[in-house]
């Protein structure tokens, strides 16, 4: 039953079809190039069964697994060149063959238990399109009686019911059912008439098709088994037989349904009387349009004036598994008539699909009214506005607006009052659906161009920003014995990936067709086999497999975790032990883990001290190894121990601690032999190490001088020094990293301590750097608070060991260099030692072969790590962007804050690389040349003014905020390790705290009103609009809020209302204020609630706690608030309306 | 026609500039590896660049691979050779790569052993194909001046 569900799609049929040559040849011509590299692991015949056995299947996969990271270079296997003749017949023996299909007995129960679950058909997600299918193909059986169909009913629901039921496991997997509904039900009826007779002429021509097709099976199915195939076995068959019939509809009228449907060029629409066979392919063509409607309203946006047959055949190849892939909206599957649904699914693509055509084919005249009028409405508008924009072909009214040119020397408030949601790919609905979430991933072109021509041609930078460890509040986890990868790139099975039939599927970055394996057939959400295309791999473009022991090199570690503690003079100070020692002991029990889970400690002065935790002693032992020049490890055992059997000994050692070294005079710092005694320690197992430090390292190995000259901090000249010293923490990461050991360091010091050497162990080990300038337990209590708030976070967080990530994307994008924090082991594989959720990769792409022939671009990015409960997994994220082939279309695409966070990221690589003056001139050529580009290609407007595309309007901005970044500024007197620990969290740190770095928010919060709240839960969150970040903005009347990531400054201004201080702030007047407020109280007023609800709500989507900062206007503090204040002048650096001013003068040399 | 020390110069250069095609060669073979995935870039690095070797044995093999000092030295010393031998033209030939190699290495990552190549950043694509061209100029370079060589020496040996 629920293969018949499947089998009509036949989308994959379609697919098949259309492209079966193609096929063949594709995958002749992609495997041909890397055949010589791996040997070939199957022939074709092994390539086909319909299950693959497993030992071969793994032993592909097996020898590289691990090291080169999920296999991913597992010898391709099944490299011979398969030709489309092999291919078919292949694909004819394997219907006609032992059937796979479900055993009888399993369908029955499920249809018959299930029976009463029917009225759940309204509302399971699953109920539409089989309902739809059945009905679809109830109807070429028109002779049959009616009763039939009805009694057969029963068999077609549990694929639904059973979904139904099984939800709430796959969270992700439902689907909202709302405004489907309606609109399907109103359409409908006016569909029905007018789709009567094609569907009942259709019939003959199928059934002789499939008979034509179907000679290698035994049984020739009759039209009743067409339908319902009552018997397993004959079912396949006639399924399979049935979706050549429907392919064999398609080679004769192949441009027939798309012409018509998306009108994208007008010889196509006159022609199909003429290629449409006399009879019963109108009905198949009817029939098989909603399928291609989602890929065909992409490509015929993005390819909009290419020539009828590619623009047909790409729509099939980009859109015949949509369907499939992501089930439409549910729809009430027992009243829908067939054909009724056809036409719903297309509206809402039509409506954003542009390229219109005023004379509709004849099929177009049971189009109704509601679909047809907004289609022809927006015709007229659209197409003056795309003659304007210099002749593009298909533009939507989304992009039209993206691209409505702006001047920015005239509009002043380009700012939107709320945060802009990043721009949508132009991709058909469904298909936008299972779009990976932008806060995951994200590029910076949501139109891929072309060609890299074309990309060079907009001048943008092409690049991903990724978070891929993000912590989700929904992620299916998929436990199963055979993940479905590629066989060629070892691409995961994602929703973008089209199914040409029930058994075989095309991978969408290598375009390769590979088996589905027998496994994989059985749906677990609904319990059913043969629905592949409903699996939830295919349903969710992120998801998460349970790897089996091929991902592993070794057994999965343990969790473990390795403290490494400055206890000199100066840290002892700084008073950072206390605070270490009593989150560390609040949070023990939350440290991520399972029973395994190992804890050491070392501290280090000027000697290195270890502790011995075994179980059973009565109290810690500390041993001391003071030969620093060749560090050594006392004794193997018990420095590293279960956490759990030693838990009493390791709470005695932290309440110890820190009293410990209260006396001591040791200024002399040793981090490099503790580190090095550190990798020692863990080079069995991997794991993390987290490096406490608080000065300058003077002993040792890795011994650092002070290089920072503080007359030099203001200078507009050259910055030195941005690069490490020394190699030695470069060399360590790489060999901690290669042990599968993150380090992760804290730097709390009040003087220079050379981060931009220090950094290095954790950036080339994939740790984090958290730095804490003047830290002082008494003197400096935001830093502390900031500091405890972000180890809680720290040492809470989720955490993954021996990761490895590498990022697939379709073949002829490739990729130019990565940003973060990790050791790049090859082209496009990094290794990470620990992965956490809180960093941020960037990737820069370049094009390296035209993508002319295909219409989505996918880049995918999996993650294979092993959790703190020491299973192996795979975390996949797959993304699909539309390819384009105009340029005003790339302009249209842009999103602009990825832009700026990837422009930082390379701006970065160049200051270190080369020098911080060419980084700043490389960002503001970044904006001067794509905005002479754009001027280039919009030749008709007008050339005074600075003109930007709408979607790039905030270009300029926000590289006037990146160069006046600690990071890269100059001028303004920055410290040395506050600008390179800029650089560290500007690399390192995911796109949206990045943007908040950049470019701050700020409200004004003293006159907040319920108006236009949000409501959540039952409370009430004020949404004051976002203000520019200048002083004009201010007014002494006011308080603002500036929200710059990791912290966050109120500033009050002078004559700020007494009310908002008292109720909120809890001091009677401004004067009474004190200077260094670093929270609000928590009042019991309205104005109070309301202000903390807003912060909170501000803190929701953040990980880490940020400092707070209450400024009042007359004190030194308020500095730091106003270098915020990015489009206003400083003595050093230009306002807004200069740089806009400065690039239009370098845009007119 | 008399056995000169230009005409040693020229032969011992003509061997040596064999031994550099070779190194030009599998310079580029290394990159092209790196390229294709075959190799770990942190052991790529450590062929390439000559560290100081731990294991004995293989110690021979390793050293035949360490080809970054090795080349500059011997280009280094057949320069200085052809400087004795007063073939001003010859070395002046000869002078631009003798730069470009004192640039390169002076401009090498910060580094504590000896070597040119940084694992950390050699898989950045500029630098890989930068990397590679490089191989691909010193092989057409080298063979080059082989036939130079070869030319010169006869020449030498012809008009003496």
């Amino acid at each position: 039953m629920s293969t018949q569900g499947y089998a009509n799609p036949n989308s994959a049929g379609n697919n098949y079809s259309m492209n079966s040559s193609q096929n063949g040849g594709g995958a002749a011509a992609t495997a041909a190039p890397a055949a010589p590299a791996a040997p070939c692991q199957n022939g074709p015949g092994q390539t086909y069964p319909a299950m693959y056995p497993a030992s071969s299947y793994y032993s592909s996969a097996l020898p590289a697994a691990y090291p080169t990271v999920a296999g991913h270079n597992a010898p391709p296997a099944g490299k011979t060149p398969v030709s489309s003749t092999g291919y078919s017949g292949n694909y004819y023996q394997n219907s006609s063959g032992p059937s796979p299909c479900p055993a009888p007995p399993r369908t029955h129960q499920y249809s018959t238990s299930n029976a009463p679950v029917q009225s759940f058909q309204q509302t399971a997600p699953y109920a539409m399109p089989a309902g739809y299918y059945r009905q679809t193909y109830s109807h070429p059986s028109q002779g049959q009686p009616q009763p039939q169909p009805q009694q057969l009913q029963p068999s077609l629901v549990p694929a639904s019911s059973g979904n139904n039921l099984n939800a709430p496991l796959y969270p992700i997997v439902s689907y909202p059912s709302a405004p489907g509904s309606s609109q399907y039900g109103t359409l409908r009826s006016s569909q029905t008439a007018a789709e009567q007779l094609p569907v009942s002429t259709g019939m003959p021509l199928t059934q002789s098709s499939l008979q034509q097709y179907s000679q290698g099976i035994g049984t020739t199915p009759t039209p009743a088994h067409l339908g319902y195939g009552a018997p397993p076995l004959s079912q396949t068959a006639t399924v399979n037989g049935q979706s050549n019939a429907v392919q064999q509809h398609y080679n004769q009228n192949l441009h027939n349904p798309m012409s018509h449907h998306y009108a994208a060029a007008p010889p196509i629409s006159q022609s199909p009387d003429k290629e449409r066979p006399p009879s019963g392919t109108p009905g198949t063509s009817v029939h098989s349009s909603p399928r291609h409607h989602p890929g065909g309203d992409s490509s015929s946006t993005t390819t909009g004036s290419a020539s009828p047959v590619p623009n047909s055949y790409e729509s099939v190849e980009g859109g015949g598994y949509s369907d499939l892939a992501a089930p439409p909206t549910s729809v009430p599957a027992k009243q829908a008539p067939p054909f009724g649904y056809n036409y719903p699914t297309m509206h809402p693509a039509y409506q954003q699909n542009p390229a219109p055509r005023p004379d509709s084919s004849p099929s177009h005249g049971g189009y109704n009214p509601p679909g047809y009028q907004p289609y022809s409405q927006p015709f007229p508008s659209l197409s003056e506005l795309s003659s304007a924009l210099g002749g593009l072909g298909g533009v939507s009214e989304l992009e039209a607006e993206t691209l409505r040119p702006v001047n920015l020397l005239q509009e002043r408030n380009i700012l939107p009052p709320k945060h802009a949601p990043p721009p949508e790919p132009n991709l058909s609905n469904d298909l936008r659906k299972v779009n990976c979430s932008p806060d995951t991933f994200r590029c910076t072109l949501t139109n891929i161009p072309q060609t890299q021509a074309l990309l060079n041609k907009a001048r943008l930078p092409l690049g991903l920003l990724l978070h891929p460890f993000r912590d989700l509040t929904q992620l299916p986890v998929i436990t199963s014995n055979t993940i479905v990868r590629c066989r060629s790139c070892r691409t995961y099975i994602n929703p973008f990936v089209s199914f040409l039939d029930q058994r075989r599927w095309k991978c969408n970055l290598c375009y390769r067709v590979n088996d589905v394996p027998d496994e994989f057939m059985y749906n677990p959400v609904t319990r059913s086999y043969g629905e592949p295309h409903k699996r939830p791999e295919v349903q969710n473009s992120t998801v998460e497999f349970i790897a089996s022991s091929d991902y592993m090199l070794r057994p999965p570690q343990p969790a473990v975790y390795l403290f490494v503690l400055d206890v000199s003079h100066n840290a002892v100070e700084s008073g950072y032990l206390n605070v270490f020692c009593q989150s560390l002991l609040d949070n023990l029990e939350k440290l991520p883990g399972d029973t395994r889970t190992r804890i050491g400690f070392v501290t280090f002065d000027s000697t290195v001290h270890f502790y011995n935790l075994q179980e059973g002693l009565s109290q810690p032992q500390m041993l001391l190894v003071s030969d620093i020049d060749d560090v050594f490890i006392p004794t193997h055992d018990n420095l590293l121990v279960n956490l759990k059997e030693s838990k009493e000994l390791v709470k005695d050692l932290l309440n110890a601690l820190p009293g410990m070294f209260t006396h001591t005079r040791e200024t002399q710092s040793a981090l490099g032999p503790a580190l090095q005694a550190a990798y020692k320690l863990m080079c069995p197992t991997g794991g993390r190490v987290s490096v406490f430090q608080t000065q300058l390292p003077t002993l040792g190995a890795g011994l650092l001088q002070s290089r920072e000259d503080p007359n030099l901090r203001s200078s507009t000249k050259n910055v030195q020094h941005l690069g490490p010293a020394t190699d030695f923490y470069k060399k360590l990461a790489l060999d901690c990293s290669g042990q599968q050991i993150g380090v992760d360091l804290f730097l709390l010091s009040s003087q220079y301590s050379d981060l931009a050497s220090l950094a290095c162990v954790s950036k080339y080990s994939a740790g984090s750097v958290f730095y804490y300038p003047s830290f002082h337990h008494v003197h400096n209590t935001a830093q502390s608070q900031k500091f405890q708030k972000d180890l809680q976070r720290y040492l809470t967080r989720k955490i993954g060991f021996e990761a490895v990530m590498r990022i697939r994307c379709t073949k002829g994008l490739s990729i130019h260099t990565f940003h973060g924090n990790f050791f790049v082991r090859s082209t496009d594989l990094l290794s990470l030692a620990n992965v956490n959720p809180d960093s941020g990769f960037a990737v820069q792409m370049s094009i390296e072969e035209s993508l002319a022939d295909t219409s989505l671009a996918c880049f995918q990015a999996a993650l294979l790590y092993t959790s703190s409960k020491g299973k192996r997994r795979i975390r996949v994220h797959t993304l699909c962007l539309p390819v384009v082939s105009q340029l005003s279309e790339v302009f249209a695409g842009a999103d602009i804050q990825a832009i700026t966070c990837l422009l930082a990221n390379m701006a970065i690589d160049r200051s270190i690389s080369s020098s911080l003056s060419d980084a700043r001139d490389a960002l503001v050529n970044a904006v001067v040349d794509c905005l002479t580009a754009y001027r280039a290609n919009g030749s008709n407007i007008q050339p005074s003014g600075l003109i930007t595309p709408a979607a790039l309007r905030l270009f300029p901005l926000y590289v006037l905020a990146l160069l006046k970044q600690k990071a890269l500024r100059t001028g303004t007197s920055t410290r040395l390790d506050e600008r390179v620990f800029s650089m560290c969290e500007l690399k390192s740190q995911p796109l949206l705290q990045i943007m908040r770095m950049a470019h701050p928010d700020l409200y004004r919060i003293d006159n907040m009103t319920e108006q236009a709240a949000l409501h959540l839960n039952d409370s009430v969150i004020p949404q004051p609009p976002l203000l520019q970040l200048t002083a004009e903005k201010l007014t002494r009347e006011g308080a603002f809020l500036m929200d710059c990531g990791s912290v966050m400054f109120l500033w009050v201004g002078k004559c700020c209302n007494e009310t908002f201080i008292r109720d909120v702030l809890g001091y009677p007047n401004y004067a009474s204020l004190p200077s260094n407020m670093t929270e609000i109280p928590e009042l019991q007023t309205m104005y109070s609630e309301r202000t903390r609800a807003f912060i909170s709500w501000l803190l929701e989507s953040r990980t880490f706690h940020p400092a707070f900062h209450v400024i009042k206007d007359d004190t030194s503090a308020k500095t730091s608030f106003f270098q915020h204040l990015v489009e206003d002048r400083t003595e050093s650096a230009f306002s807004y309306y200069e740089f806009l001013l400065h690039i239009q003068q370098q845009m007119s040399k | 026609m008399a056995f000169t020390f230009a005409a040693f110069c020229y032969m011992l250069a003509l061997l040596l500039t064999a031994a550099l095609i070779f190194f030009a060669i599998w310079h580029i073979i290394a990159f092209d590896e790196l390229k294709t995935d075959y190799k770990n870039p942190i052991d790529q690095c450590n062929t390439l660049n000559p560290t100081v070797d731990r294991v004995k044995k293989i110690k021979r093999v390793r050293l035949a691979l360490k080809l970054v000092l090795p080349e500059y030295l011997i280009h280094v010393f057949f320069c200085v050779m052809f400087l004795c031998a007063t073939e001003w033209l010859t070395l002046g030939l000869n002078m631009p790569l003798l730069a470009y190699h004192i640039w390169r290495y002076m401009s090498r990552p910060v580094m504590s052993g000896p070597g040119l190549y940084d694992p950390t950043t050699i898989m950045n694509a500029d630098i890989l194909a930068y990397c590679q061209k490089e191989g691909w100029c010193k092989l057409a370079f080298y063979l080059l001046s082989f036939f130079y060589y070869l030319y010169g020496m006869i020449y030498v040996l012809v008009s003496s």
